[in-house]
């Protein structure tokens, strides 16, 4: 249902989510968020411009991460997604908690602040 | 009936008798005639008991012999063995005796001779019917109409002759010479039946051939002894009873020698071949057990080492390997007297010299790459012979094998190794598969339970109040989700809801759900502040929830005195508020992040508590997403704006009828009965002070 695209540019690892996550799917971007870290990236950006839904389970994702990214000095930024599921983040009260950006450029750019 | 064992000894005890009447009736004929005395007995006597004896004798090794269902080949020719050598040793021991008493002169009586000449006829004649019985099992091992009838003929036939003896009535020469050459011709035709010697293993091929020669030795030794005797005595007199003057003697004697010999010599010739039937045994044989090992064995490995097994041991190579690769990078090496080391050389080898062939299926795998093996000079193999194990048009693993010597595989043992590899991947496909349909039931099994729990958490009856009243509803979907809502009296005019939704589904959820109900129920009773409740309910949650779960609440607080509801959002979806006054309604704008998110205690900071009044004739509508997402057939979601439009249309109905309403509507929209998620909604309809509002036309 879901299909997820890794590329890399100057540095930062751009997940880019296809598709609808729910239950199932949520453990294929837990896998691929978790295999970025695992290959040692401190930036990445989660391309949402062409995901269509998202469920409990897959927001659960990433909360799963938050802390885990503040201990390791890691940074994620979350941008282009769709007004439906910005709204499944915000009354959750997830949005508050990630960064959420517009397009790939302002992600990049707040990214790199961060990281200073 | 009588028992088999009795009947045993009682042909047993008849065969002694009539012995024993034979001797001695053969002894006093003998003596008379010796003497010119008229004989005492009649001279048939000795013949008749002789036929007595052999028949009783016959019946003796039948049951002992042929009904022992526990004999096999070896065991049977071990009992001929044995019995053999009894008698040998008895006829052996006779002789002593007459050698211990030297030249006394009862040895040079004619009726002694007779008694040691009769002693050993009966021991030969024994021996020879304790074989004739055995050749009988051996022959008849496998059986047909024809064959069994065959034997029959010939069984009867010897009766026949055996009676023609007892009754000594002389026929015409001819008719006796035609019906030994029917005899002949019958052994000679049942002596062809060998088919026996293909069961037997190398071993036991020669355990066979010994005990035959053993066999032939007293078979020699009786013709050699008897005949020496008689000799002896037919010198005094010709009235004894004689080996030679019956048809009986010399045609078993014939038969039994006839049969062994060919025995020996088909056993013989059969030797050189018989490491190949036992070869094509044993490939039948673990072809079998890979093809049954799943039913058998628990799990795939102990696939792979059958399949390992038989391989080397149906073409006798000398190292072999099995290397599986799983889907999730585990790799996983089976070897037989080869190191790991030497196995992964060998395969570095052949890959990077990059010949065909050797890995890849559909090549001609004759080719044993003496030449190339030579090249490496860690190892000692010089033929290759390697196999894909294909699961679903997936390769697994492969399976090589290796021997020693140059060009060491032929065409026939590649076909055996194919058979084998592709039966292991039907064995290793039909495992999963089993494994699968295992899972997909404990799966389901785990739903029944998670759903049972489910539904036992949702609460029977609601609270009720002067003020308003409330109707639920929660159909889960197949799949458990883990919709929860409640609500508890606090005091007189304080009446405590929740509505929640925890993350996920199956099992965990509705454990989940179970925690978060006992939050409630504790924390609830404490007159609590909504934000006080959902900060200790976060603290409370936050270690105990799964990582990556939480969940999303919202907990009201109707107070009746005040006039007032208090809430806290967390994450939930945001409540549907009519306002009967001004006719509008909409969803209530607050903030609240779900419960679990945050494990910092500045949850607090996260959560606030919203107090709005209500009044007669105001409608709350709580939900679970599961509602607003049920989608239709073009994949529309219900959404937002459809729910509350769908409330606008019974705003003056009860809060049952409003439930009901919303979730026909529901139904309508999606046009399944099969749900997604779980719908869940709880509707609160306040009455109160002004009860009029009710019946105001809107």
């Amino acid at each position: 249902m879901v299909h997820i695209k890794r590329l890399q540019e100057d540095g930062v690892d751009i997940i880019a989510i296809v598709g609808e996550i729910d239950a199932s799917s949520s453990i294929e971007l837990d896998l691929a968020i978790a295999k970025s870290v695992g290959e040692g990236y401190r930036k990445i950006i989660i391309d949402c411009q062409a995901m269509e839904y998202i469920s409990s389970a897959g927001l659960g994702v990433f909360m799963s991460y938050i802390d885990e990214f503040k201990d390791k000095n890691i940074h994620m930024v979350l941008f282009g997604m769709k007004e439906r599921v910005m709204n499944t983040f915000s009354i959750l009260g997830l949005a508050e908690l990630l960064h959420i950006k517009n397009n790939k450029v302002e992600s990049k750019q707040l990214i790199n602040e961060l990281s200073i | 009936m009588i028992n088999k064992k009795a009947l045993t000894r009682l042909a047993f005890l008849g065969a002694a008798l009539a012995w024993l009447i034979m001797i001695l009736s053969d002894v006093t004929i003998l003596f008379s005639d010796i003497n010119g005395l008229p004989p005492d007995l009649p001279a048939w006597l000795p013949r008749i008991m002789f036929g007595l004896y052999v028949v009783c004798l016959f019946y003796y090794y039948k049951f002992k012999i042929e009904h022992d269902e526990a004999l096999n080949f070896t065991d049977l020719l071990w009992s001929v063995f044995a019995s053999g050598l009894v008698f040998t040793v008895i006829s052996l021991a006779v002789r002593l005796v007459i050698f211990l008493l030297g030249t006394t002169t009862i040895l040079t009586l004619d009726v002694f001779k007779d008694v040691i000449y009769q002693i050993n006829f009966g021991l030969w004649v024994s021996f020879l019917l304790a074989a004739f019985i055995a050749w009988k099992r051996l022959i008849l091992y496998q059986k047909s109409k024809w064959l069994i009838r065959t034997w029959y003929v010939f069984e009867l036939s010897l009766l026949g002759v055996l009676a023609y003896d007892g009754l000594n009535i002389s026929i015409s020469d001819a008719i006796s010479k035609v019906v030994i050459t029917l005899l002949a011709l019958l052994a000679l035709v049942l002596s062809a039946n060998m088919k026996w010697v293909a069961y037997l293993n190398f071993k036991q091929k020669w355990t066979s051939l010994l005990l035959l020669l053993l066999t032939f030795f007293y078979l020699g030794y009786f013709f050699y002894t008897v005949m020496n005797l008689s000799e002896a005595m037919t010198a005094k007199s010709t009235t004894y009873f004689s080996f030679q003057s019956t048809i009986f003697n010399p045609a078993l004697f014939s038969f039994v020698v006839t049969y062994s010999v060919f025995s020996f010599l088909v056993i013989l010739f059969n030797l050189p071949t018989s490491s190949v039937f036992e070869q094509k045994l044993e490939e039948v044989v673990n072809f079998q057990r890979i093809s049954q090992s799943i039913q058998t064995e628990q799990n795939e490995e102990s696939v792979y080492n059958i399949l390992l097994e038989s391989s080397v041991s149906s073409v006798s190579a000398d190292a072999a390997w099995l290397e599986i690769q799983s889907t999730n990078e585990d790799h996983r090496l089976f070897t037989y007297r080869i190191s790991e080391k030497e196995a992964s050389d060998i395969r570095d080898h052949v890959k990077s010299k990059n010949l065909r062939g050797v890995f890849d299926q559909s090549s001609d795998k004759t080719k044993n790459l003496s030449k190339h093996l030579a090249q490496l000079k860690s190892t000692r193999y010089r033929s290759i012979l390697s196999f894909p194990i294909t699961v679903k048009e997936e390769t697994i693993g492969t399976l090589t094998l290796l021997k020693e010597l140059p060009e060491g595989f032929n065409k026939e043992m590649t076909r055996i190794v194919s058979t084998f590899s592709n039966q292991a991947g039907i064995s290793i496909e039909n495992f999963r598969l089993m494994e699968e349909a295992f899972q997909n039931e404990r799966y389901k099994e785990e739903l029944k339970i998670a759903k049972t729990v489910q539904k036992s958490l949702l609460p029977e009856r609601l609270e009720k109040d002067n003020d308003f009243e409330i109707a639920a509803f929660s159909e889960s979907a197949d799949e458990v989700g883990g919709d929860y809502y409640d609500t508890i009296r606090i005091n007189d005019h304080q009446v405590a809801l929740i509505i929640a939704d925890v993350s996920g589904k199956g099992t965990t959820a509705a454990f989940h759900m179970s925690q978060m109900k006992g939050i409630f129920h504790s924390l609830a009773q404490q007159e609590l502040d909504p934000k006080e409740f959902m900060v200790r309910a976060n603290q409370a949650l936050v270690y105990c929830l799964e990582r990556g779960s939480f969940i999303s609440a919202t907990y009201f607080v109707i107070n009746t005195q005040k006039k007032k509801i208090f809430y806290a959002r967390a994450g939930h979806c945001p409540v549907l508020y009519y306002s009967a006054e001004t006719n509008t309604s909409g969803y209530l704008k607050d903030r609240g992040k779900a419960l679990g998110m945050i494990k910092s205690r500045d949850y607090c900071n996260h959560v606030e508590t919203n107090e709005l009044s209500y009044f007669a004739g105001d409608i709350m509508v709580l939900y679970t997403d599961g509602i607003t997402e049920a989608k239709d057939a073009k994949g529309e979601e219900f959404g937002l704006e459809m729910l509350n439009s769908t409330l606008l249309q019974t705003t003056q109905q009860s809060a049952k009828d409003i439930e009901r309403h919303l979730i026909g509507r529901l139904y309508e929209y999606t046009g399944t009965k099969d749900i997604n998620d779980d719908y869940t909604t709880m509707i609160v309809k306040f009455a109160g002070a002004s009860q009029l509002i009710d019946t105001k036309p809107v």
